[in-house]
């Protein structure tokens, strides 16, 4: 299994780091055409408005909004929620996304969060951090705040956290995106 | 819930990575820097070159021209306090602003300490010439570090200088064996457990940003090249021909500096860049790299 990891701008190395702990191998993604060859991606935390005008110069938006409305598996984190849930970009989240919806740098926390179906708390690092609100049934709520704020969240193969797992070294959120991936891959195998 | 950590003001630095910084001196140019694609800005009233030009004391803005700029743009601001200047920097920290830069850009005010940036929420960036002055920022509580250069003169040399220097000591002290660490810790003037760090990881425990100097695409993708996380660029934009393509361009060589055609296509026909200053020319009096060591 190769996982890419969108190398535009933001906290790339860290998922790559992140992916070696799980024993899976990364790939950088800045081309369209290093999308081949991988099984899904992940889009890392960063400044959502300068991922996505770097991904419209690249022209790497709509090849790779395809590939996701087509079912490719997508981790989105923080940066990565945000681009993942607004319509001009990947627009695959049905719900509304609020950027630095807990304030700006002074409100940056760190929370343990009770997430569904991980059996202890995770500990949440939320850094000038959206969450998303109005979310349609087809999305799985798997974690919020203050009741109405979801703070992670899947639909389908589409796998978002608005805090940042690849600064904990905990990497239970990694190895749920890798066993969609697994699930996936079962699925479209001639010998499944 | 926990606010002000060093994970969290570091992982905002780690979130900036492969990004262009830009100093701005009103909203008209905050917006043209936000929608050029920076990763922040630093709001200050005189561009570092026009500092040097003014001469006189360089202090903090008045935060009425900061809050006006967080106001305008949604990416965060970084702004600049003094060197040891512990108000100047409560009061950016008072204002909200998402980062505070120590700064030598500006006139010291305490020539022996720097503030204890530990005791602060709000993150701070310094700047720094080797190693031993990375790790005694980072000591005093710096949550990401850039190269000083030389700030103000659109003369990249400096700070390649400043990167080569420190990515070279950090080599050095990776490779060295467990009972020379102390010795480097006192040879470099630096606290003995981040010596300590390095030696294990072979990187800092920040992100290291390019400054002082960046002036073209092609010197933000040398200093990326070089191993900068990303780059500062102060004077360069605004004092260039055209600050809106000049600025576009830095962000697409800055993040593809390996990708030469693009970035020979990014700086065709963007007009002039900022005229520019010999090292040779500047005063030892004149240069503000020395300050704050």
């Amino acid at each position: 299994m190769i996982v890419g990891v969108l190398n535009l701008q933001g906290a790339v190395s860290e998922h790559v780091d992140m992916l070696a702990q799980c024993q899976v191998e990364a790939k950088l993604i800045k081309k369209v055409g290093d999308l081949t060859g991988i099984d899904g991606i992940i889009i890392p935390g960063g400044e959502s408005t300068v991922i996505y005008k770097l991904l419209v110069q690249e022209q790497l938006l709509d090849p790779l909004k395809k590939l996701i409305h087509a079912g490719f598996p997508v981790f989105g984190t923080c940066a990565g929620l945000v681009l993942l849930t607004q319509p001009k970009a990947f627009g695959v989240l049905k719900a509304e996304v609020v950027r630095n919806g807990f304030g700006r740098q002074k409100d940056s926390f760190e929370q343990a969060i009770s997430v569904a179906g991980f059996d202890a708390p995770f500990h949440g690092v939320f850094i000038r951090a959206p969450y998303l609100t109005a979310v349609d049934e087809s999305v799985t709520v798997l974690a919020t705040i203050d009741d109405d704020k979801v703070i992670a969240a899947q639909y389908e193969h589409t796998l978002v956290t608005a805090f940042h797992p690849e600064l904990t070294g905990d990497t239970r959120f990694h190895e749920k995106f890798i066993r969609l991936i697994e699930k996936r891959q079962d699925f479209f195998s001639p010998n499944a | 819930m926990e606010k002000g950590t060093t994970l969290v003001k570091r992982g905002m630095a780690q979130m900036q990575k492969g990004g262009v910084i830009m100093d701005v001196a009103n909203v008209e140019q905050a917006k043209i820097a936000e929608a050029a694609g920076a990763v922040a800005v630093m709001a200050l009233e005189r561009v570092p070159s026009d500092i040097r030009a003014a001469g006189g004391v360089a202090r903090m803005s008045d935060p009425a021209m900061i809050e006006q700029i967080m106001a305008a743009v949604t990416i965060p601001v970084m702004a600049k306090a003094r060197i040891g200047h512990l108000v100047e920097a409560r009061v950016l920290e008072a204002v909200g602003v998402d980062y505070i830069d120590e700064s030598e850009v500006l006139t010291p005010a305490d020539d022996t300490y720097h503030i204890d940036k530990t005791a602060f929420e709000v993150p701070f960036v310094c700047g720094c010439r080797d190693l031993g002055e990375a790790l005694r920022r980072i000591g005093e509580g710096a949550s990401m570090l850039r190269t000083k250069g030389e700030p103000g003169t659109g003369n990249i040399i400096e700070a390649v200088r400043h990167m080569e220097k420190v990515n070279e000591q950090i080599a050095q002290v990776q490779a060295a064996q467990p009972n020379q660490l102390m010795t480097i810790a006192r040879d470099l003037r630096a606290p003995y457990d981040l010596v300590k760090y390095v030696h294990e990881n072979g990187k800092l425990p920040v992100i290291n940003f390019a400054a002082g100097g960046v002036s073209t695409p092609a010197d933000a993708a040398l200093m990326m090249n070089l191993g900068a996380d990303g780059v500062f660029v102060g004077s360069g934009i605004f004092h260039s021909e055209n600050p809106e393509k000049f600025a576009k361009a830095i962000v697409a060589a800055t993040a593809h500096p390996t990708d030469y055609a693009l970035i020979a296509e990014v700086s065709k026909n963007i007009g002039k860049p900022m005229k520019g200053i010999e090292m040779a020319t500047l005063s030892d009096d004149q240069k503000m790299a020395s300050r704050g060591v």
